[in-house]
């Protein structure tokens, strides 16, 4: 898996996880949204958001990854 | 409404049906339809966008009742091969199958109901959002004590 994230610029294009990124934007603006009315505090409400959802997905990359390894 | 497009496109081409004899059409990961062995509960959420939505009802209610469907299929359920049997000719016999759309579209498919599921339960957060304004934070009862003692 790693050696095929730095294989070439084409394959890391080709990644199905990028799919993940319009998903992660719209769900981290709408939630904000929902919180604040002035633009400056949403849009770092919302970043932080991303980091957060970010973050959780990497815990269960890694999880899934190490259970994989395993089995 | 972008995811939601997004996923419309996601979940179309243009390629040709396997088991039928026309094209798979966009829009094939919105669809109503509760027959049995076929209940689409994504459509529960994807219903949450409202009137973009409303299509697939439309879709589902002309099919159910042996009628063409509309736009080329948009939006419109499979086709199963066997749903006609009073020996009448089946009107959307070009539809694809269930069959058809995993085959074509294989994971575009499920992510193409992801991310309109998505995008139908985020519509339920912004009518929210809407109707009631944004949510007040709750203020903390560390500093609602602090600010009682300093008063005092």
């Amino acid at each position: 898996m790693f050696n095929l994230l730095l294989a070439d610029g084409f394959r890391l294009w080709n990644v199905d996880l990028w799919y993940a990124v319009p998903a992660i934007i719209a769900v981290s603006l709408v939630y904000s949204a929902t919180r604040h009315e002035r633009m400056r505090p949403l849009l770092i409400h919302a970043g932080r958001t991303a980091v957060w959802i970010v973050g959780f997905m990497s815990a269960v990359f890694i999880v899934m990854g190490l259970l994989s390894w395993r089995v | 409404m972008g995811l939601f497009s997004y996923g419309l496109y996601l979940g179309g081409s243009s390629e040709t049906c396997i088991q039928s004899q026309g094209t798979i059409g966009y829009g094939r990961a919105v669809y109503f339809s509760w027959r049995q062995g076929d209940r689409r509960w994504p459509y529960l959420c994807q219903i949450g966008m409202g009137l973009p939505a409303l299509p697939a009802l439309i879709q589902a209610n002309r099919m159910s009742n042996h009628q063409k469907v509309w736009w080329g299929g948009f939006m419109a359920p499979p086709r199963y091969p066997q749903a006609r049997d009073d020996g009448r000719e089946d009107p959307n016999r070009d539809q694809p199958t269930p069959h058809d759309l995993h085959r074509r579209l294989h994971r575009y498919f499920e992510l193409a109901g992801f991310f309109t599921m998505v995008a139908g339960l985020l519509n339920v957060l912004a009518i929210y959002d809407a109707w009631a304004g944004p949510v007040a934070p709750v203020p903390s009862k560390k500093k609602n004590e602090e600010k009682s003692a300093e008063s005092v």
